[in-house]
């Protein structure tokens, strides 16, 4: 079956939700890719978005990744375009309204007020990883070892994600 | 060679030739700083590399116009890094700029995510790989937390807006409604409660 429209649908739709950043949108994400369209599973979609949290760029890349497996090539660029189109576009033309409406009351206010509900949808958005990632005792150390560790140094995240590849390795792997 | 200069000479040079000739800059050239970002930063925060490589080194915008264009992406649905990269692509040359901003900051990661989906398809079931992906996993839910958490304490001002993070969260993990009908209820909500305060200029009505 032709998935290609539903991909365009889906990730088109996905993008205007990323207010804040792409975690926003996992709740989502995960409904639509896993829930309804059965593209990959809940864990699939927590390793690749964990993945990818280490490549370089924009971190959202992992969808690259969904629209391969459900399409092969058209589908990772079709999902790339659905993906970063609309919001290009909308910055690029609301960019430039933007910078002219400096002295605009209501730009400060809309500011003001996105500012707590994206960083409410990105909590959100971890929250849903949580459930799927964090599932005993061992995962809940490396996630709050790698969150406290962060908030105290400048480590590169990389690093530690790479780090809980080895734990989990040392914990899981060699039973 | 201790006769130190009275000026940092890296101080004289910052001041000399900020936005000296961002016209003449080649769509080739804001491609290929957009695609060196994009192929090295690792551990996300893009941010930081954007405005290392392109207000630091290159020079091309100055501190003040990176912060404005980042106040405007993070307002604007989409990612930072990409809503960036249009922002300031745009700026340097137009809409064949902005394009050539964000395919150079996509495609490094966008091909190494499509190599990793190949892999993942043909080893992810092995129980070592699932093993190692349970640790990343976890520690990637460190990480997400301690980016938005770093996020909040820039951005959150007010005890009010922790009021508003509160609602957003109980309304999408709670009460299981949908991320644009919560964006939508608690975005114009918390817009209109931070509305513009009559009696600064206008001064009219109570």
């Amino acid at each position: 079956m032709n998935q290609i429209p539903a991909l365009i649908r889906v990730f088109a739709y996905l993008s205007l939700l990323t207010v804040g950043g792409g975690m926003a949108a996992f709740p989502e994400l995960k409904i639509l890719t896993v829930e309804v369209h059965h593209w990959l599973t809940f864990p699939q979609l927590i390793h690749l978005y964990s993945v990818g949290q280490m490549a370089p760029g924009p971190n959202m890349m992992m969808i690259v990744s969904i629209g391969a497996w459900t399409a092969g090539i058209p589908g990772a660029v079709v999902v790339l375009i659905a993906f970063f189109g609309p919001t290009t576009l909308l910055a690029f033309t609301v960019g430039r309204l933007w910078m002219r409406l400096e002295k605009w009351p209501w730009r400060a206010s809309i500011q003001r007020g996105l500012a707590p509900v994206s960083i409410g949808l990105l909590l959100a958005g971890c929250l849903t990883m949580a459930k799927g990632a964090v599932t005993g005792l061992v995962t809940a150390v490396i996630a709050v070892a790698v969150f406290a560790i962060l908030l105290r140094s400048r480590i590169n995240p990389a690093l530690l994600i790479l780090g809980g590849a080895l734990v989990g390795l040392f914990a899981f792997g060699l039973k | 060679m201790n006769d130190a200069p009275a000026v940092p000479p890296i101080l004289v040079e910052a001041t000399a030739d900020v936005l000296a000739s961002p016209g003449e800059l080649t769509i080739g050239q804001i491609f290929g700083a957009f695609l060196l970002i994009g192929a090295t930063s690792f551990g996300g925060g893009v941010v930081a590399y954007l405005r290392s490589g392109l207000v630091s080194k290159h020079r091309w915008l100055d501190d003040k116009t990176f912060v404005e264009l980042l106040s405007i992406s993070q307002t604007l649905p989409g990612l930072n890094a990409t809503n960036m990269a249009v922002l300031v692509g745009d700026r340097l040359r137009g809409l064949r700029g902005a394009i050539a901003a964000i395919c150079g900051i996509c495609l490094p990661g966008a091909l190494l995510m499509y190599a990793v989906s190949l892999a993942y398809h043909v080893r992810g079931d092995r129980p070592i790989v699932t093993a190692m992906l349970r640790g990343v996993a976890a520690a990637a839910v460190g990480l997400v937390l301690a980016t938005t958490v770093q996020l909040g304490r820039k951005s959150l001002a007010y005890v009010y807006d922790l009021i508003f993070v509160a609602i957003a969260v109980i309304g999408v993990n709670r009460l299981h409604q949908s991320v644009p009908r919560v964006l939508i209820a608690v975005g114009v909500v918390a817009i209109l409660w931070y509305r513009p305060r009559r009696g600064k200029k206008e001064g009219s009505g109570p």
